[in-house]
């Protein structure tokens, strides 16, 4: 079982402060982490390859063992967060960067990276997950992993909180996915692209031989060169659409979100309460011509 | 398949660890360092000097790429009442030259770059990782440590303990007693960040260079103490050490008296206008000579401040553990490449090379001195400094009163306060601790 974990070194936010003056992010000596959903993705990656291992082992006599292996785009000081990764346990890590590859927003950032995991597979094995945090702390776009899994042609599966089964017969995985109000018991085939919610697991503390491993094994270092690919417009700068015009807090939804029972309804009958909610909690709707045609 | 083994196993990664670390890497041992911290130099506290000396024997061209701070010109004593301080200064323009004596530094990030030179000569370095206990053999031999990391005890031939002043793994071990009371100072410091120019202008400072202001007197309320200032480039490390008996005994809290010495009105406008962006405290072996306990046994040596290697009086430490360190390291190699096992005996090495060093020979000539600050604290710490600030005040003060009798006055001012037996014995108690 091959497994790639998709990880990004964010400055820790908790000790970012914002300038009194001028209310911009203060980042001068700002230390960096692994970005925190990164590391639920981390470890659900570990717990799945050891787990995966104790099974081979109670069945074959030569077990393959599985492999997990980071991967991360960023400026070469990202290798210190892939040598925490190695530390925490994952088998083998890819830092891919180039300055070619800065000022990248979303777009370009999952091209880069499913190009890069398209090549960790021709060279390690294709993956059978793919796993990425739910979003990072300093973009907070949520739009990478997604970005992935489409470039890649996968299923993707967002905002999960656990993975609860694999069946490596069926290729098929088993998650829990977080709702608003609830949990979502979904399953999907393989390879799949997983984004991890704060999860039920913690990062563990590598034993003393995965960070003796961590503190002497060389991490692979590709430039846009290395991934082999044609398109080069669509890294960095040149393939980012994105223009940041204004930065700003938005004030949070002070309504919670409302679920209707749909079982053994017909689709009408649920459109028709929907919009009697609508307009009942939003009057000035009602006179619309949406509340007229549900009437 | 057989279990890796190293030459050597640092813990710490400190001035003392770091110094030892390179020397055996450099001479091609396979070295293991340990450092319980983020990274080298996360847990790391000091005021901070570095002492060029000590570092060029380690490191030569440490000018070319290490994290330094200024240069030092100048050195300011002073002795402080409530209100005012009398002060001895020295600088000199010979400071400025190529190769300089002293430069202030942020141990943060001078500590991680000197982890760095480690790395480059070749030792491994785990971060994060705490040395528990040591792995001992049948017959009780250190063959390497346990850490608080899942698996087995890593093996070495040695092990270098250079885990600081409150090392717990050797005391822990029993290999020393926990630092008493009256040999430790407690330093609680702040950085004070202020732009580079106005730092300049405030202490006449221009380019690189630095300097150090060293106070004793009220601010430590009668408790053997020394206050400290010194310049770094756009910032002003700032802080307050005493005895932790002296501070147990009058119930002073260190902070109270790093709210006073800042705010005394001789240091409050250095700091005008400043933003503190961090405060540390730390342990400061103060023993002496004294207090240094067994330094090496079967399969290990301990270094630094652990081995409680810092010269109070002239106020060095660093350059005691960097070289202490650097010391240990080439006893190591020594012993290494004569084929010879790191017995206790065979490790005798590093402590008779230590004892011809500087750093045994300072300790000794002023082994009784500590001894002294602690008994003698109220009247060196705050008696004879408020009666040298109201001589200075009587010889500056012009007030139509003669001469003559403005110099009775502090004379007797003297005698009353310590009488005329008292005032020769603590000349003749200073003098031969001093010797």
């Amino acid at each position: 079982m091959h497994i790639v974990v998709c990880i990004k070194q964010v400055p820790d936010s908790s000790q970012i402060r914002v300038h009194p003056v001028t209310n911009t992010i203060m980042r001068q000596g700002v230390p960096t982490i692994i970005n925190p959903y990164d590391l639920f993705a981390l470890e659900e990656a570990l717990r799945l390859r050891d787990r995966f291992a104790l099974e081979e082992k109670r069945w074959l006599r030569n077990p393959s063992r599985g492999k997990v292996t980071v991967v991360t785009m960023g400026p070469p000081m990202a290798a210190q967060a892939l040598r925490k990764a190695l530390t925490y346990g994952a088998d083998r890590a890819v830092l891919v960067t180039d300055r070619r590859f800065a000022g990248s927003d979303t777009l370009a950032t999952s091209f880069a990276l499913a190009c890069a995991i398209a090549k960790i597979g021709e060279r390690f094995g294709p993956p059978d997950i793919i796993f990425t945090g739910k979003q990072t702390i300093d973009g907070d776009t949520a739009q990478v992993g997604p970005g992935i899994a489409k470039r890649l042609n996968i299923q993707q599966l967002t905002y999960i909180k656990k993975v609860t089964r694999i069946d490596h017969l069926r290729r098929s995985v088993d998650v829990e996915r977080c709702l608003e109000g609830g949990t979502q018991f979904i399953e999907s085939k393989m390879p799949c692209l997983v984004t991890m919610a704060d999860g039920l697991n913690t990062i563990r503390r590598g034993s003393i031989e995965d960070s003796l491993r961590a503190a002497r094994c060389s991490i692979l270092t590709w430039g846009v060169a290395d991934l082999g690919v044609r398109e080069v417009d669509k890294f960095g700068l040149k393939g980012s659409p994105t223009v940041v015009k204004r930065v700003f807090a938005p004030t949070p939804r002070a309504q919670k979100s409302v679920q209707l029972e749909t079982a053994s309804k017909t689709v009408g009958h649920v459109a028709d309460e929907l919009v009697a909610w609508i307009s009942s909690h939003q009057p000035k709707l009602a006179d619309m011509p949406l509340s007229k045609s549900g009437a | 398949m057989s279990r890796e083994r190293f030459d050597a196993i640092v813990v710490g990664a400190g001035m003392s660890g770091n110094a030892a670390a390179y020397t055996m890497a450099s001479r091609g041992l396979k070295v293991l360092q340990l450092e319980r911290g983020e990274y080298p130099g996360s847990k790391n506290v000091q005021g901070a000097i570095l002492y060029a000396n000590m570092l060029e024997g380690i490191v030569p061209n440490f000018r070319d790429d290490a994290p330094l701070e200024r240069h030092l010109v100048e050195q300011r004593l002073w002795i402080m009442d409530d209100t005012s301080h009398s002060g001895m200064h020295y600088r000199s323009h010979d400071f400025n030259e190529q190769r300089a004596n002293r430069y202030t530094i942020v141990r943060v990030q001078f500590d991680k770059w000197f982890a760095g030179k480690v790395r480059e000569a070749g030792g491994t370095i785990l971060c994060e990782t705490t040395a528990t206990k040591l792995a001992r053999d049948g017959s009780g031999n250190v063959i390497g440590v346990h850490t608080d990391r899942a698996g087995r005890p890593i093996l070495a031939d040695v092990v270098v303990l250079a885990e600081g002043v409150n090392g717990v793994l050797g005391t822990r071990m029993g290999l020393r007693d926990v630092p008493k009371s009256q040999n430790v100072a407690l330093a609680v410091k702040e950085m004070h960040f202020l732009p580079e120019h106005v730092i300049a202008e405030r202490f006449g400072l221009t380019g690189d260079q630095g300097c150090v202001i060293e106070a004793l007197g009220t601010i430590s309320r009668g408790v053997a103490g020394l206050g400290f200032l010194y310049t770094n480039r756009d910032s002003v490390s700032l802080g307050i050490g005493c005895l932790v008996s002296g501070l147990a005994e009058s119930m002073e809290s260190p902070h109270t008296l790093l709210n006073g010495f800042k705010c005394h009105p001789s240091i409050k406008p250095l700091l005008a206008g400043s933003e503190v962006k961090e405060y540390a405290a730390h342990l400061i072996p103060e023993g002496g000579f004294r207090a240094i306990p067994e330094l090496h046994g079967e399969g290990w040596v301990v270094v630094g401040d652990a081995a409680q290697l810092n010269n109070a009086v002239h106020r060095e430490g660093s350059n005691l553990a960097m070289t202490s360190g650097q010391i240990a390291g080439e006893a190591i190699c020594t012993i290494k490449n004569q084929g010879r096992p790191m017995t206790k005996d065979n490790l005798s090495l590093y402590k008779s090379m230590l004892d011809k060093s500087f750093v045994m020979r300072d300790l000794i000539k002023h082994k009784d001195v500590p001894a002294l600050l602690h008994t003698n604290s109220q009247s060196l710490f705050s008696t004879y400094p408020k009666l040298i600030s109201q001589a200075a005040q009587g010889f500056v003060r012009v007030d139509g009163s003669t001469k003559i009798e403005k110099e009775k006055a502090a004379i007797d001012a003297f005698i009353k306060a310590r009488s005329r037996w008292g005032l020769v014995s603590d000349a003749v108690r200073i003098a031969r601790a001093w010797r």
